[in-house]
C-alpha cells in the first residue's frame, strides 16, 4: 500500500503525462535536461513540504478557506526553496528564472493538496509528494532531454551529436515544447491502451 | 424487369477524383520547375527530386505501419513534396528537403487524419519549421544568383526593397531571373500554371485576385510599387497555389474573398513593419488556421430559409 501510493505518481498517474498538470513549468523550461532536472527537484522540495505541512493542519483548516490557506503552505515552501536556489545554486536559479517563484501556481501541488494531502495521513502524503514529485522530475528531465537533443546537440551540455550536426533550433524555442510534449503523450497512450487491454 | 434502384443523394458524380486534381495541379507546377531548372541549374531539380520521394515515403510508411489504406496514388503527397521543394534556396543541403517532407506528412498531415484533415497546408508548415530550425539556410547569405549558382550572398527583391537598394528590372522580375526560393521567383510560369489551373476549374479566382488585389493596393497606399510588391518575394506561389488549397481554405465564395484580402493584408503588413522580408507564409499560415471560423461565418443562406443568426 504504502509503495503503490510511491509508485503511483511514477508511473500510473504520472502528473504530466496521465494527469497533463503542471503544463506551464513543463512547456517554459525543459530547454535543456539540466532545466528539467532543476524544474523537477525544486517542485518536488515543494510538494512534500506543502503535503505534510497540509495533511498536518487538515483537522484545524476550515473548508471554506482552504485554498488559500494551502497557497499560503505553498507559497512558504517555494520561498525556501527559490532562496535556497539562489543561494547554493545561483546558475540554475538564472536559467530557470521567474518560473521558480511560479512553482506556488503549479496546479499539480495544489491539486495533490486538495486530492491526497488534506484526506491522508502525513507519511501518506510524504510518498505521495515524493511519487508524483519524482514522475514530475522524470517527465521534465525527458522532455528535456529530448529538446536539448534535437535542439542544442548536446546532453547535460555535454555535446554527443558531433561538430557536423546542425540543431534545429525551434526544438528549444515554444513550439520544441509543444511538438515533444504531443508526440511523448501519444507514444506514452499507444503504449498503455496496448498494455492494458 | 426493370428495378427501381433507391439509393441517397448525391445522384450526379462529377469525373473529378482527388488524384485528377491533384495531377493538374501537378502540370501546372510544371512550368514553375522548368523555369527553376533554368535559373538556378539542376540542382533544383534534383531538391524536387529529393523532397517528393521523401513526401511520399513518409506517408506510404505511416500509413502501412498503422495499417491504413496506402493512399500515395492520390498525387497529393507529390503536391505537398513539390511546395516544400519550391520554398527552399537552392543552396540547401539535401537533408532539409527531407526534413520538411517528413515533418510535413507525418506530423502536420497524418497525424490529423490524412487528406482533407490537415488543419493548415503542410508545405508552408514545413516551410515555417525549416525557417525557424535553421535561420541561416534559409534566409540571409544563402540566395544565388541565378544562372550562376556558385555565386552566393545575393540579396532577394524583397531584401532589397526592405534595404531601399536597387530592384531588379520589371521584366527580370517577371520572368524570374532574381534570387530568391526554387517556384517563387518566375512570376510568368506560375501564371501560366494558374491559368491552367483556373480554366480547369480546379481552382476558383476569388482567393488569389483578392489575395494579389489587396497587396498591390495596400503596398500602393504605403507608397511602393505595386507591380514590384506582387512580382516579388513568393506572392504568386501562395496565392495561386497555396492559398487555394481544398483542405486549409475556406469553402464558402465570401469565406474565400475573405481569405484573400486576410492573407493580402498579413503579408504586406509583415513586408512593411515587421522583422521578416516576406510574409506571404506566415499569412497564409494563419489564415489556415482561422478558415473553420470563416466557414462557419459565411455559411450561406439555405434556398427558402431564413438567417438562423444576425
Amino acid at each position: 500500500m504504502l509503495l503503490r501510493t510511491l509508485t503511483n505518481g511514477i508511473i500510473k498517474e504520472n502528473p504530466i503525462f496521465r494527469l497533463v498538470l503542471g503544463m506551464c513549468p513543463t512547456l517554459a523550461v525543459t530547454t535543456a535536461a539540466i532545466n528539467g532536472l532543476g524544474m523537477g527537484f525544486a517542485t518536488m522540495l515543494v510538494l512534500i513540504g506543502s503535503n505534510i505541512v497540509i495533511s498536518l493542519l487538515k483537522k484545524f483548516i476550515p473548508d471554506k478557506v482552504r485554498i488559500p490557506a494551502y497557497v499560503v503552505v505553498i507559497a512558504s515552501f517555494t520561498t525556501i526553496v527559490g532562496m535556497f536556489l539562489k543561494a547554493f545554486a545561483p546558475e540554475l536559479d538564472k536559467s530557470l528564472g521567474l518560473f521558480i517563484p511560479l512553482i506556488v501556481v503549479n496546479c499539480l501541488i495544489l491539486a495533490r493538496a486538495e486530492a491526497f494531502a488534506s484526506q491522508n495521513s502525513v507519511l501518506h502524503s510524504i510518498l505521495d509528494g515524493l511519487g508524483m514529485g519524482l514522475g514530475f522530475t522524470l517527465a521534465l528531465t525527458i522532455l528535456g532531454i529530448i529538446r536539448e537533443l534535437i535542439g542544442a546537440g548536446s546532453i547535460f551540455g555535454i555535446n554527443v551529436m558531433g561538430s557536423a550536426y546542425e540543431p534545429a533550433i525551434i526544438m528549444i524555442l515554444p513550439p520544441g515544447a509543444f511538438l515533444t510534449l504531443g508526440l511523448l503523450l501519444g507514444l506514452i497512450n499507444k503504449l498503455t491502451v496496448k498494455s492494458s487491454s | 424487369m426493370n428495378k427501381l434502384i433507391v439509393s441517397s443523394s448525391p445522384h450526379i458524380l462529377s469525373k473529378n477524383s482527388i488524384q485528377r486534381i491533384m495531377l493538374d495541379v501537378i502540370i501546372a507546377l510544371m512550368p514553375a520547375l522548368v523555369a527553376a531548372i533554368i535559373f538556378f541549374g539542376h540542382r533544383a531539380l534534383v531538391i524536387t527530386i529529393v523532397s517528393v520521394a521523401a513526401a511520399v515515403l513518409t506517408e506510404a510508411v505511416l500509413q502501412k505501419l498503422c495499417k491504413k489504406p496506402v493512399t500515395v496514388n492520390d498525387l497529393s503527397a507529390v503536391v505537398s513534396g513539390i511546395l516544400i521543394a519550391f520554398n527552399l534556396p537552392v543552396s540547401v543541403p539535401l537533408w532539409m528537403p527531407v526534413v520538411g517532407s517528413v515533418f510535413a506528412m507525418a506530423l502536420v498531415k497524418f497525424v490529423f487524419g490524412g487528406l482533407g484533415h490537415n488543419f493548415m497546408n503542410p508545405a508552408l508548415a514545413a516551410r515555417a519549421l525549416l525557417t525557424v530550425s535553421w535561420p541561416a539556410r534559409m534566409a540571409g547569405a544563402v540566395w544565388t544568383q541565378p544562372g550562376n549558382i556558385d555565386v552566393i550572398g545575393i540579396a532577394t527583391p524583397l531584401e532589397l526593397l526592405k534595404a531601399g537598394e536597387n530592384l531588379p528590372g520589371i521584366y527580370d522580375l517577371f520572368m524570374g531571373n532574381v534570387a530568391g526560393c526554387l517556384g517563387e521567383t518566375s512570376a510568368l510560369a506560375l501564371l501560366i500554371g494558374g491559368i491552367y489551373l483556373l480554366l480547369r476549374g480546379v481552382i476558383n479566382w476569388r482567393t488569389p485576385v483578392t489575395f494579389i488585389g489587396s497587396v498591390a493596393l495596400i503596398s500602393w497606399i504605403f507608397g511602393v510599387n505595386p507591380l514590384y510588391s506582387i512580382l516579388a518575394g513568393g506572392l504568386m506561389l501562395g496565392a495561386l497555389f497555396m492559398a487555394t488549397d481544398y483542405a486549409t481554405a475556406p469553402v464558402t465564395p465570401k469565406g474565400q474573398l475573405i481569405m484573400g484580402v486576410g492573407c493580402g493584408v498579413i503579408t504586406t503588413f509583415i513586408r512593411l513593419f515587421g522583422g521578416y522580408p516576406e510574409g506571404v507564409s506566415y499569412s497564409i499560415l494563419f489564415m489556415n488556421v482561422m478558415t473553420p471560423l470563416i466557414d462557419k461565418f459565411t455559411m450561406p443562406k439555405k434556398f427558402g430559409g431564413v438567417k438562423t443568426h444576425a
